[in-house]
């Protein structure tokens, strides 16, 4: 006699664990502090090495002496270098009841990033069984952009740009935490080892439902040959908005956060 | 996860959480018709993934603390990361924190100290406790999930 066994969502009996209730309420926290930012923009690349928390820093330092609000979260939680790139000063994060206060650079940029949290040097270690890391480590890194997302009092913004580390794995994390995807920023530099890592990059942005804003191509005019930009922008139909040169001048960030 | 009892074609209420502090966890669940009673025991590398969720089998009864898994997991976190000071005290004549507490209290890494107390607080207030010794923390731990603090 085959027992007769209700299935998971057949039991809807009040349940005190509630699992999904707390990832639902997580989900929640999220949308109620994004809901007071303008646009979350996430800078992205398929390629590590080609500027994408360079680009970040010198936007956002652009955006806000324009007067435009902006924040920045660093999502590369295992080589975060936005504080530094944005000449935050270390302190201790205030902890108030709606959550931490992040830090703020001297052109009125908020930034909350892993490198605030770290002791010097030390790489980014969890609590936790060491075998079998894999299967919990990406899943714990997901929840610390949660919390950065939700528990930063990030206060009204026009612009979060969100820094993310090379790959898109970070991104469709992000993606998965959002209430709505966020749009997309791609960098790149010119060569065609880049274009194509950004190529694919952006098929998984536009595949998640992200609005590609543009491209920037970056460290224009050095070693690196090239049409990477402007080969990404016309295949996508977006701007290229801007050709940043190794040296940029204050102009330069100027001319971009116009068009961002 | 849920639980069925399939005798009684009942899902089992949460009961009980223990956290013996070596990484594994024990949830027992109750049958509200025939009263039977099962535990859940997970190994350390499945309390650790569902702890990565920044969720709690059972629950919890105190609010979620900001960047609370942040705090609670990582371990290279500088101590001076967090400045806790500026939320005001939920219990300000009390409860009491006892000598042994203190010393307790201070071994907890600086990082993750200012939160840890703060919901032990939360916890003593919420239950009416008006002195927090090690025994209250302890079974403060495992009624949270406080797995590590």
């Amino acid at each position: 006699m085959p027992l007769n066994i209700r299935t998971y969502h057949e039991l809807t009996e009040a349940d005190r664990s509630g699992l999904a209730a707390q990832i639902d309420a997580q989900r929640r926290r999220v949308a109620a502090r994004v809901a007071t930012v303008g646009r979350v923009v996430a800078v992205m690349s398929g390629k590590g090495g080609v500027g994408k928390s360079f680009v970040t820093a010198g936007l956002a330092r652009a955006l806000a002496r324009g007067g435009v609000a902006t924040g920045v979260l660093d999502a590369d939680l295992n080589g975060p270098t936005i504080p530094a790139l944005l000449e935050l000063a270390r302190a201790r994060c205030t902890v108030r009841p709606d959550g931490v206060e992040p830090a703020v650079n001297p052109d009125g940029v908020r930034c909350f990033s892993m490198a605030l949290l770290l002791a010097d040097g030390r790489p980014l270690g969890f609590r936790g069984p060491e075998t079998e890391s894999h299967v919990w480590r990406e899943t714990l890194e997901t929840a610390a952009l949660r919390e950065f997302l939700a528990d930063v009092a990030w206060g009204p913004l026009d612009r979060l740009l969100v820094d993310l580390p090379p790959g898109v794995q970070r991104f469709q994390e992000l993606v998965e935490l959002l209430p709505a995807p966020p749009a997309v920023l791609t960098v790149t530099i010119p060569t065609a080892e880049s274009r194509d890592a950004v190529r694919r990059a952006m098929h998984a942005a536009a595949a998640r439902g992200a609005g590609l804003v543009g491209v920037i191509e970056n460290m224009v005019g050095g070693p690196f040959a090239g049409d990477a930009g402007a080969a990404l922008a016309a295949e996508f139909g977006v701007p290229l908005l801007a050709r940043i040169p190794w040296h940029p001048a204050a102009e330069t960030w100027r001319e971009l956060a116009l068009r961002v | 996860m849920k639980f069925l009892c399939v005798e009684c074609d009942q899902q089992l209420t949460f009961e009980e959480r223990r956290l013996p502090g070596d990484g594994t966890l024990a949830a027992a669940f109750r049958c509200p018709r025939c009263g039977r009673v099962i535990a859940l025991l997970t190994n350390p590398m499945e309390t650790q993934l569902v702890a990565s969720l920044g969720v709690k089998i059972g629950g919890t009864t105190v609010p979620p603390q900001p960047l609370e898994t942040v705090r609670g997991m990582v371990t290279t976190g500088r101590d001076e990361a967090f400045d806790d000071a500026a939320r005001p005290d939920p219990a300000p004549a009390g409860p009491h924190w006892s000598a042994a507490a203190q010393e307790r209290l201070a071994r907890v890494p600086g990082f993750v100290r200012g939160m840890v107390k703060r919901i032990y607080l939360d916890y003593a207030k919420e239950r009416g406790i008006a002195e927090i010794t090690p025994a209250v923390m302890d079974t403060a731990r495992s009624e949270l999930g406080l797995e590590g603090m």
